[in-house]
């Protein structure tokens, strides 16, 4: 009984289908995350944001070889995606930094001093909000609103809330997160950040 | 020819017309002789409403209406030529000069030009705001056309034309707002585009200079955006139109 039961498990862990699933025809796995959720949206060509949201989750960016991938799987033409990639801010071109700090610019974080984290953070990396330092450690981003405006002034430190906070604190806790723990993948700080 | 539609009465400034219900203001009074400055707009080709040169005042509405997005109702009151109209019209036509490189003297379209001949039409003699003086490079790896920017006044005619009656859609729009820029495909040199069929239609429909065919020299370039009418009724009616009498 035993015997069989688990001969027949590696069977189907050894059948062909099942390794077709676990990797992608591209060598990189990261796709498969792509195609799932295209066959979850069923193909359907208003998916495209959705999409695009998707494919820079796993990959952290946006590029050119992403951008045909969903183009035909969705069968549409390159440049109406390419068009849609480029209209909206939260889809990025670079691929971001190790670690992300990400300044809410809301209303209310703005009266709270927004800018002034963004100024600070900027000069302390000598970057400009929007960039990724030389050395790829840090991007320094901002955000229209987190929805989080009891928290004023609101900053995300990679995905992590922080509230009510001032440029001091980000710096220190900026330093603390860069020198603790080792760069983590793109793929997890991008899935960190989403929401 | 016999129309069944319903119909509705609607005055262009003060005088009295029938209009097809369910027609926009633009298309009534392109078929009845009246005529309303347009640019992005292009029978045969879908609405998009971008450069606002068609505006029109309905009634005592304090609120401009763009002509071609308008749909006619019994008893509307168009004014279509009005100081207001014409202040707004002529400031358009004064930004679109600021935001590119609208340089005449040295253009292929020169003097067959839509965007040159509103100007004339407005009467704009200079421009109020700073110029913009953007730093386009001109595209010229396509073999048979050249596309240059600085003369894009972001219509999308030829985004419509490609998409809707070649069926390629090898241009689109990226980026946005003063970034906004016509893009072939993955923004890459048209000539290396692998969509885009040659067929012309893009730079047959564009109202300035930025497509026109390789080798033009100034004032040379003579597009034909009517070619879309006979496309469109050929394609949506089954009829082919004298080609000497549409354009």
């Amino acid at each position: 009984m035993t015997d069989a039961r688990t001969a027949r498990g590696s069977t189907r862990a050894g059948s062909p289908t099942r390794r077709a699933e676990d990797s992608h025809p591209s060598g990189d796995d990261r796709y498969l995350v792509i195609d799932k959720h295209l066959k979850r949206a069923r193909f359907s060509q208003d998916q495209l944001i959705e999409t695009l949201h998707v494919a820079q989750d796993v990959f952290g960016f946006l590029d050119e070889s992403i951008l045909v991938y969903v183009a035909r799987a969705l069968r549409l033409p390159p440049s109406m995606v390419y068009g849609v990639a480029t209209f909206y801010q939260l889809f990025t071109f670079d691929p971001p930094g190790d670690h992300t700090c990400t300044v809410c610019t809301g209303t209310a974080c703005f009266v709270k001093g927004a800018d002034d984290i963004v100024a600070q953070v900027g000069e302390a990396f000598s970057i400009g909000a929007g960039d990724t330092t030389a050395d790829g450690t840090l991007t320094l981003k901002t955000a229209r609103c987190l929805g989080s405006c009891g928290l004023a002034p609101v900053v995300l430190l990679d995905g992590a809330v922080h509230g009510r906070e001032n440029a001091d604190e980000v710096l220190a806790a900026l330093t603390r997160i860069m020198e603790a723990e080792p760069a983590e993948p793109v793929g997890a700080a991008a899935e960190g950040g989403e929401g | 020819m016999r129309d069944a539609r319903p119909s509705v009465t609607v005055t262009f400034d003060g005088e009295e017309y029938d209009a097809f219900a369910g027609e926009s203001v633009m298309d009534a009074a392109r078929r009845l002789g009246v005529p309303i400055p347009s640019l992005c707009y292009l029978e045969g080709l879908s609405l998009y409403g971008g450069c606002r040169v068609c505006v029109v005042q309905i009634a005592e509405d304090h609120r401009l209406r763009p002509a071609c997005a308008t749909t006619v109702a019994q008893d509307m009151e168009i004014k279509t030529d009005t100081p207001l109209l014409r202040a707004h019209r002529k400031a358009i036509i004064e930004m679109l000069f600021a935001e590119g490189n609208h340089v005449c003297a040295v253009c292929v379209s020169n003097g067959k030009c839509e965007l040159q001949d509103m100007a004339v039409a407005t009467g704009m003699d200079h421009v109020r705001f700073d110029y913009q003086a953007p730093q386009r490079e001109v595209d010229a790896s396509h073999p048979k056309y050249v596309f240059d920017p600085n003369r894009c006044i972001l219509c999308t005619r030829c985004v419509r034309v490609c998409d809707e009656i070649e069926g390629a859609h090898v241009w689109d729009v990226a980026f946005r707002g003063a970034d906004a820029e016509l893009v072939a495909e993955l923004g890459k040199p048209w000539g290396e585009s692998t969509s885009c069929t040659w067929c012309g239609k893009c730079v047959a429909v564009c109202p300035t200079g930025a497509m026109a065919y390789q080798g033009k020299a100034v004032g040379e370039m003579q597009h034909h955006a009517n070619v879309v009418i006979r496309l469109a009724t050929a394609r949506t009616k089954g009829q082919w139109l004298d080609p000497e009498e549409v354009g």
